[in-house]
């Protein structure tokens, strides 16, 4: 089962930013234990582009989320067994980041 | 009476029929389909056939039928699922205990699932509730239950919650959510809410008594495990004298103690001794069996310790501060310190008990016995309105008229 793990960060209340080695450090684990699929931090949202094709002329603009309180700072994707093994390691996963974790399965 | 067996067939066995079959089949929405579908040929089958010699048996292998049939049609429709036909998950890491329904519980009372939804999808997987059912007992719409159970199945399915006891280690974090869904189960029980059922249902109590002894084998030592299971026994133990002859209520003060369950009460004291003599501080549940403990110790009404009661109260309250709490604690204080001291407390509780009958109902009481007459009527008209219960409303309906 594949599950998406988003790492939500908070503008008004930021995780802290010296997160990297210990995220490193996890991300082995991951690997060494099998559950490690993909992983990558994102750039601010600010960086984001929109593009809508949808009408006749195709429209760029900044993205949704450029506004917002809650935004998505990183992802990963992992693979377990099941629900439960994958909250325990978003309990984990939760600390080493510092910031709030959506654990969701693909379909 | 082949209605009647059905009744009690669908009692004795339809947890059991869910979990086996969500076991075989891993998926709850199969599962319940099935079950239901082999108690509807039942309904058909057996007025004329005859009442099977084994009704456990015959309802597995029907449902097994049904469910197989299901599945099949769907896979015709969707060849995915026919996936869900090879989940024979036997190989599944077994928990401490291996009981199926034990496992639909902890399944149903998943941390990952909101409460009210861990509630609603206990009463109607392991409970056999309608979904009308348990919509009448949360107070909301038919179809927005309906739609609440439908996302946690989905849930349970799609991402992947777990059919199993947890782990060992694992316990003591996932349990406190699941005794708290059994006490609700067991209170539905307790007071069914339905116009149309038992005012009681024993399906419902014994079966959260039964799960109750389970979860303590898994944590004899869990003070809250063995407080939640003596409070039930104790609450239990009352039922024979609880409904009158004539299906009405009868209050703890008016109930014959003589017709009380003297094994359950015994049984009951024991656990609350056995929590007494660890020393550590009691929670929640323990304080509600030792509050219990305390009423089925007086052989009559005018026996019993108040002044005790009423200090566990000020204990649980400090615990559970709920509005709930301090309302049950306002009966004791009726009793120590007489009706007005008690209405003084009950209707600073307006603002967030006005919806919930009991509330009226202890109101209409002691503004009756303050002689309030015209007040207490409509105290009483209110709680009518409120109660679900229909031995709750002939009760409250007799004392309202009793008023001159």
């Amino acid at each position: 089962m594949r599950y998406l793990v988003s790492v939500i960060d908070d503008r008004e209340n930021p995780g802290s930013t010296d997160r990297r080695p210990a995220i490193s450090e996890f991300n082995e684990r991951l690997i060494a234990e099998g559950y490690w699929v993909f992983a990558g931090g994102l750039a601010d949202t600010d960086t984001a582009t929109v593009v809508d094709n949808r009408g006749e002329q195709v429209v760029f603009s900044d993205g949704p989320f450029v506004e917002s309180k809650e935004y998505l700072a990183g992802v990963w994707v992992w693979e377990a067994p099941d629900l439960d093994v994958a909250l325990k390691l978003a309990t984990e996963a939760s600390r080493i980041c510092d910031r709030k974790i959506e654990v969701r399965p693909f379909r | 009476m082949t209605e009647a067996a059905v009744v009690r067939a669908h009692r004795e066995e339809w947890a059991r029929l869910v979990a086996v079959l969500t076991k075989r089949f891993g998926d709850l929405d199969v599962a319940e389909e099935a079950a239901a579908e082999a108690f509807a040929t039942a309904v058909e089958r057996w007025p004329v056939a005859g009442v099977p010699p084994n009704p456990g048996a015959w309802l597995t292998t029907t449902a097994n039928r049904k469910a197989i049939d299901r599945l099949r049609r769907e896979s015709r429709r969707d060849d995915k699922h026919g996936e869900a036909l090879t989940v024979h998950d036997d190989d599944a890491p077994v928990g401490a205990i291996d009981d199926d329904r034990l496992r639909l519980v902890f399944t149903c009372c998943h941390p990952a699932l909101a409460m009210d939804a861990r509630v609603a999808l206990t009463l109607r997987m392991v409970g056999g509730l309608t979904v009308p059912e348990v919509a009448r007992a949360f107070l909301v719409a038919e179809s927005a239950m309906g739609r609440r159970i439908t996302r946690a199945k989905t849930k349970i399915k799609e991402a992947r919650i777990p059919y199993r006891v947890p782990a060992t280690e694992d316990l003591p974090a996932r349990v406190s959510g699941v005794l708290a869904v059994l006490y609700l189960v067991f209170n539905e029980g307790y007071l069914a809410t339905g116009p149309d059922t038992d005012p009681v249902r024993q399906d419902l109590t014994a079966e959260a008594i039964r799960l109750t002894r389970l979860i303590r084998e898994l944590l004899p030592q869990d003070g809250e495990v063995t407080g939640l299971l003596a409070s039930m026994l104790l609450t239990e133990a009352r039922r024979p004298a609880r409904v009158s002859a004539t299906g009405e209520l009868v209050t703890l003060a008016e109930q014959d103690r003589g017709a009380w369950n003297t094994d359950l009460i015994a049984e009951g004291h024991g656990l609350v001794r056995e929590r007494l003599a660890t020393g550590e501080p009691p929670g929640r549940y323990q304080l509600l069996a030792a509050i219990n403990a305390v009423h089925t110790s007086a052989r009559d009404i005018r026996d019993t310790d108040w002044s005790q009661i009423l200090a566990l109260y000020d204990h649980l309250a400090r615990v559970d501060p709920s509005p709930i709490v301090a309302l049950n604690r306002a009966v004791a204080v009726a009793e120590l310190d007489g009706p007005e001291v008690a209405l003084t407390i009950v209707d600073r509780l307006e603002n967030t008990l006005s919806g919930y009958h009991a509330y009226h109902a202890t109101r209409a009481d002691l503004l009756r016995r303050l002689g309030r007459s015209g007040q207490s009527r409509a105290a009483y008209d209110r709680a009518i309105d409120l109660a679900g219960n229909t031995a709750e409303t002939a009760h409250l309906t007799r004392r309202r008229d009793q008023l001159r």
